[in-house]
């Protein structure tokens, strides 16, 4: 069973109307800016199910836009986020549409296109009371639920890469709360998704970087 | 926390004199592994807001996201100012800061959740009136939020506190199930008289569904939050005078829970049911589905 706190109860401070429609929104947004490693160039917003119902009247558009911009969900800037993207050149477009059977309601997939020209598809839903997961990363299954530091990489696949890793987390004293690996083929670009307890700082990250299968590393901060 | 009872807060508080909000703050503190200063600090900064959102809502109204609501709040704070109401001014005041915290809400302005977006008005509806009549300063304030919200975590752990879940119930009434609580008090009622109070607020609102017009918190909404604000001032009045619930508040939110998993899902926040189906909660849904596309 989930233990409560007080400040799960009255709380968390947001900005309205609704935590899986507004505050989730934001989170999601979030989320995607630090998986891009920042602001991205482009995005094209993929809407499903409730989300492409009732996006408007819950501001969930313009929370998306918010967190991409890296508002927090108590933000009163989000109200004017379209502005704001504009001011600082995001171009940004939104699609309602249906993924499929399968997908949460509140489910939305982020097209990108990072500040280093990458591509990048993101897609996340919004779980309830403000909880978020990311559920894809460029159509690879993962589970990112943003409420850890987490660490995503991308390497070579192959053995001994997770343990070199790990290897690292330990020699910092780092504990790993939750880990996933995953990849398309056998032997290519493979990624790790690591939650941890402790917070994950520059040091750690580029003796991680060091390692010779190692190709990429993103570190995500809790949103 | 560890308690799963009403009951238990309720005993434990009558057998160290103490208050529930005091238990809970102190349970808090423990959990998060901080000083009961640290968490009363963090407490009262939610209370800034409140008031806040409270101030903003009466002040400067604003019209919703999804144009069905706005200044509602405000109309009926300058009507209790200017008329001699038939439900009185505390009453009125407590509606009217309820109601307008719930419009801030709806314009997305800032808000505590309190349990949820959609029953924020509630809670800061009444303790900012309380506050202003009965002359309390924050700090005993932070007490009743602490009781409010030790409610709210055994409300939410037997029953539930989504909407989606278990309907309108678990939302404004739970809200006024943990204000009722947090009013009686901070009125220098027993323990046992909270527990009163939140089971009655929660038996008036047994079976409140949940049907927003058009998926927006808006209708509805707004307005069930001052049904909550006036449910949990009468509780705690109720309570207060002695009266008690003959069922026992942790049985009342067993209940509670129970009734939400027996709504059919078109009455737990789809939109597919009542007000959102009528004649013109559906045309309300389609022009506003209308003018997104």
């Amino acid at each position: 069973m989930r233990e409560y706190s007080c400040f799960d109860i009255l709380g968390p401070v947001m900005v309205g109307p609704s935590s899986s429609h507004t505050a989730g929104a934001v989170r999601l947004g979030r989320l995607a800016r630090a998986i891009a490693g920042g602001m991205p160039k482009e995005a094209e917003i993929i809407l499903h199910g409730s989300f492409s119902q009732t996006y408007r009247g819950h501001g969930t558009d313009l929370a998306l836009i918010g967190g991409l911009l890296g508002f927090n969900t108590d933000d009163v800037r989000i109200r004017n986020s379209f502005a704001i993207a504009g001011e600082t050149g995001l171009i940004f477009k939104f699609t309602p549409t249906h993924l499929g059977e399968g997908f949460h309601p509140n489910t939305v997939k982020f097209l990108l296109v990072t500040a280093e020209d990458e591509k990048l598809s993101i897609t996340g839903a919004s779980v309830g009371g403000g909880n978020v997961v990311i559920t894809h990363i460029n159509d690879n299954e993962i589970e990112l639920k943003g409420d850890l530091p987490t660490l995503i990489t991308t390497h070579h696949d192959i053995p001994g890469v997770i343990s070199r890793v790990s290897g690292v987390l330990a020699e910092y004293k780092i504990n790993i709360a939750f880990m996933r690996v995953f990849r398309k083929e056998k032997r290519k670009l493979a990624h790790m998704v690591v939650e941890t307890d402790d917070k994950v700082n520059s040091v750690v990250i580029n003796d991680i970087l060091k390692l010779d299968p190692i190709v990429n590393v993103r570190s995500i901060e809790p949103v | 926390m560890h308690y799963y009872n009403v009951k238990d807060l309720i005993e434990e508080a009558e057998k160290r004199s103490v208050t529930i909000g005091r238990i809970v703050k102190e349970m808090e503190a423990e959990n998060l592994e901080v000083s009961v200063e640290q968490v009363e600090e963090r407490m009262l900064a939610q209370w800034h807001t409140m008031k806040e959102s409270a101030e903003i809502g009466l002040s400067e109204p604003k019209k919703s996201m999804g144009g069905l609501i706005g200044g509602e709040g405000k109309k009926l704070n300058d009507y209790r100012q200017n008329n001699k109401t038939l439900a009185g001014q505390r009453m009125n005041k407590a509606v009217s800061r309820a109601l307008a915290v719930a419009e801030v809400n709806a314009s997305m302005g800032k808000i505590v959740a309190a349990p949820t977006a959609g029953s924020c008005g509630i809670i800061p509806g009444v303790l900012l009136t309380v506050q202003e009549e009965l002359n309390l300063d924050d700090r005993r304030i932070v007490d009743g939020l602490f009781t409010a919200s030790g409610i709210g975590i055994i409300i939410a752990q037997k029953a539930s506190i989504s909407g989606a879940e278990g309907g309108c119930q678990a939302e404004c009434g739970a809200a006024a199930a943990m204000a009722a609580g947090a009013l009686v008090e901070l009125a220098g009622g027993l323990p046992s008289q909270a527990g009163d109070a939140c089971a009655m607020a929660l038996k008036n609102v047994l079976g409140l569904i949940c049907d927003p017009v058009a998926g927006l918190v808006e209708v509805p909404c707004a307005k069930r939050n001052a049904l909550g604000a006036s449910l949990a001032l009468v509780s705690a009045d109720m309570a207060l005078a002695g009266i008690k619930s003959v069922i026992p508040v942790d049985e009342v939110i067993v209940a509670m829970g129970e009734v939400g998993c027996s709504l059919p899902d078109s009455l737990r926040e789809t939109a597919k049911g009542g007000l959102a189906t009528t004649p013109t909660g559906r045309e309300l849904a389609e022009r506003f589905l209308g003018r997104d596309k």
